[in-house]
């Protein structure tokens, strides 16, 4: 007897292990030629665990404070034996991390997979967006370099717009009027207690809700399965969907090392709150679509302020997108129409808002 | 009979209002009745009330009469007559005098600006100006030329002809006018030779306002060119470590002995221009070389100060280039970098020791320098032995995540044969 069967042997006396595993051997995953978008979500999976270990090593030498922070980083770069590496991967992780969740997004908007009865996994999907960029944000100041410094001023400056809640919100962000010290130790706060409970939490719902359902397929092929059962096909999740991922994960891995290694996350120059905003601040590329937005509207739209009307407009578009699942059935196929192309439209302007941000002068 | 009332009340109204309108015009008419005119005259006589108002003396409450005399609350010429003190038009020669009645009365001048010296009549009267001025010579600038009247602003405005950014053209008006200047046999080249020195570029350029202008160099109300002997101590007010290494030097003696104007006579006067080390070199900027013999100890110690700063600087680039190729390849050199900035400060320091022409001493820099440079040459290069390392563990990891996703593809092949044959 393996030692494999030995240990199963061992737990499936103690908590009934081979029944607590049956449902995930009989679970199967629909293959189809789109199967591919399948992988992107376990990617991000993937990158979110890889952030949570860097992170947890990188908190053994990091010191948040205005007087230490900057220098801390410095000594994990210099210093700490492949310190470099765990800030590199943390960093280029957190990237590489954003970027698969929105293509996971556009992915289940396109292939529909968020309508009926998927709409809460759409939900929790969105929210983990949304603390995905909630880390991205707050991390970005960590390091407390010049170019994160005055993003987080300019970052929270727009939230400092919100009709009625805005100032409140900012001096909540900042920890007082202006970012300082505080708000670094804010900031690490919600980086690595709020957000991470957070995020942990919806994972496991999200995760919950996509083994309850199991994968969506899209809905012309769908009805073709059910009109003749015999041409569906499936793939056992375990080993062969499983092994698959692993793939991903290992080039997603390969991809992560390269970058690490190549293009090094770049420190910048200490913050200095006294020195003027150098040129070109610029957020991080997540959120150029929506700062280079702001930044084109006129200063006065009607009788209304440009930036307030701006911000307004991408909270009512944000709230209408986490909404979308919910627009599908409406109007005899016209929702499905609208979702389609506030999809294309959502990718498109994203794409062309952040080039133009970043090649714009 | 109700119309003929309510034209009488309309005409008493009237009558009230011409009546008050008089009196408000008159009530304005006594604040100064000068710029009523003047505003209308044509220049020289031309002084308009927005011009008036500019000037600093307007700001502090004093008016036309404060200088002109007169009487400027009378509306006809009684304003302008004998019996009001009227002075007229101030002459040339009186001006030094009527300025210093409040310049030169510390309690005066106390009233307005408490912190203004008064001494500037008594420093006029030092000044090369001042001397001809009491010779009976007209042309010599006097108070109005460098200040101006009328619209007399304080030095501080940048509008001022005295602010610091101005001054060399204000001085320029007479000094780099030839035929003005004839009579007094003075070059008239000062400021075009200003214009392309160093310290012109630290001013104008740079906007470097401590740096000197003619007046740092000449005194403003006592100008006089500084003597052969006080050029050294002009030039130690902002060169204070030059100063302190040329009194060290060997050259102090000989050039006081010779009555040569100390650092003048390497740096020349109006037109300093950046040093170089090929000052030190033989070429066309040689300037050791215009006294001293090929071969000679002088010579001798100059080629050593000079191969010194030549390495220091040849280091000094090597470590940027090599730090600057690891910085371009990701790497964190940042504390490099702060002392490369040690580095480039000990070839200055090397650079202004020249001044005291001990080699000792000079090498005594050079080799702080080296040393820096060293050391930020092998943090540059060690970057960059870490960034090759850390590529080639790059491929060695890729190399196994390859392996292993060629091993996970071969194993799902082999699952899904074994899976189709059951």
């Amino acid at each position: 007897m393996s030692l494999f069967t030995r240990v199963q042997a061992w737990l499936d006396e103690r908590i009934h292990w081979a029944e607590l595993i049956e449902p995930l051997k009989k679970k199967t995953v629909p293959t189809h030629k789109l199967s591919y978008w399948y992988f992107l979500g376990g990617i991000t999976l993937f990158l979110f665990m890889i952030q949570v270990g860097t992170g947890i090593l990188l908190l053994l030498y990091y010191r948040p404070g205005a007087n230490e922070a900057f220098e801390s980083v410095q000594y994990i770069m210099t210093r700490v034996q492949f310190g470099w590496l765990i800030r590199s991967i943390h960093s280029w992780a957190a990237n590489l991390m954003i970027f698969t969740a929105f293509a996971h997004m556009f992915s289940v908007v396109f292939l529909r997979a968020y309508r009926k009865p998927r709409e809460l996994t759409w939900l929790s999907g969105m929210l983990l967006l949304f603390l995905a960029m909630g880390f991205g944000f707050s991390g970005y100041l960590l390091p407390w370099n010049t170019l994160a410094f005055f993003a987080t001023k300019v970052g929270t400056e727009i939230a400092g717009q919100v009709p009625f809640i805005g100032h409140s919100l900012m001096v909540f962000l900042r920890g007082g009027e202006e970012v300082t010290g505080a708000t670094l130790t804010r900031f690490f706060g919600f980086h690595v207690a709020v957000l991470p409970l957070l995020t942990t939490l919806l994972v496991a719902i999200h995760l919950a809700l996509v083994q309850y359902f199991g994968m969506s397929v899209p809905p012309g092929l769908e009805a073709r399965w059910k009109a003749a059962p015999t041409d569906a096909c499936q793939m056992k999740f375990f080993p062969k969907f499983f092994l698959r991922e692993l793939m991903a994960w290992y080039i997603a891995l390969g991809v992560l090392g390269a970058l690490a290694a190549i293009l090094p996350w770049e420190l910048g120059t200490k913050a200095d709150p006294f020195a003027p905003a150098p040129a070109g601040i610029r957020p991080e590329w997540y959120f150029m679509f929506m700062f280079q937005t702001l930044k084109k509207i006129p200063a006065k739209l009607w009788f209304l302020d440009g930036e307030i009307v701006g911000i307004l407009v991408f909270g009512a578009a944000g709230l209408l997108w986490m909404l979308l699942p919910f627009f599908d059935q409406l109007g005899r196929g016209r929702g499905r129409k609208f979702i389609m192309g506030a999809g294309v439209f959502a990718l498109s302007y994203i794409t062309a808002m952040t080039i133009y941000g970043y090649v714009a002068k | 009979m109700d119309t003929w009332r309510n034209s009488a009340l309309l005409r008493t109204l009237l009558v009230l209002l011409g009546i008050f309108a008089c009196g408000a015009l008159a009530c304005a008419q006594t604040q100064s009745t000068c710029l009523d005119c003047h505003s209308a005259l044509d220049p020289p006589l031309q002084v308009t009330a927005e011009k008036f108002a500019q000037d600093i003396h307007a700001q502090a409450g004093l008016n036309c009469a404060s200088c002109h005399g007169g009487d400027p609350t009378k509306a006809d010429m009684d304003a302008m007559s004998k019996k009001a003190g009227f002075r007229g038009k101030i002459e040339r020669n009186q001006i030094p005098a009527l300025c210093g009645r409040c310049h030169s009365d510390g309690a005066y001048m106390r009233q307005y600006n408490p912190s203004l010296r008064t001494d500037q009549l008594s420093q006029y009267k030092t000044s090369v100006h001042g001397k001809l001025f009491a010779k009976g010579d007209t042309k010599v600038a006097v108070c109005t030329d460098c200040h101006s009247v009328h619209d007399l602003r304080p030095a501080s405005d940048t509008r001022s002809r005295v602010h610091p950014l101005n001054v060399a053209q204000t001085c320029s008006r007479c000094h780099a006018d030839a035929a003005y200047m004839k009579v007094y046999s003075i070059p008239t080249d000062q400021f075009e030779k200003y214009s392309a020195s160093v310290h012109h570029d630290a001013l104008v350029v740079r906007g470097d306002l401590s740096a000197p202008t003619c007046t740092t160099c000449h005194g403003n109300h006592g100008a006089a060119p500084p003597g052969v002997d006080s050029v050294q101590n002009v030039c130690s007010k902002c060169h204070v470590f030059q100063d302190q290494m040329y009194e060290k030097s060997t050259h102090k003696v000989a050039f006081q002995s010779a009555s040569l104007p100390g650092c003048v006579v390497c740096h020349s006067n109006h037109a300093i221009n950046h040093p170089s080390d090929a000052r030190l070199g033989a070429g066309p900027q040689a300037l050791c070389m215009q006294c001293h013999s090929p071969g000679d100890i002088c010579d001798q110690a100059r080629v050593e100060m000079l191969n010194g700063l030549t390495r220091l600087d040849i280091s000094i680039k090597e470590a940027n280039r090599v730090l600057g190729v690891a910085e371009s390849s990701g790497m964190e050199v940042s504390q490099a970098r702060l002392d490369e900035d040690q580095a480039r400060d000990a070839l200055t320091k090397a650079r202004v020791t020249i001044h005291s022409f001990r080699t000792d001493l000079v090498n005594q820099d050079i080799q702080e320098g080296l040393n820096l440079a060293a050391k930020n040459l092998q943090a540059g290069k060690n970057a960059l032995a870490e960034r090759d390392y850390r590529r080639r563990g790059l491929g060695f990891a890729l190399v196994f995540i390859l392996m292993g996703v060629v091993g996970l593809f071969l194993y799902i092949r082999q699952i899904e044969r074994h899976s189709q044959k059951t």
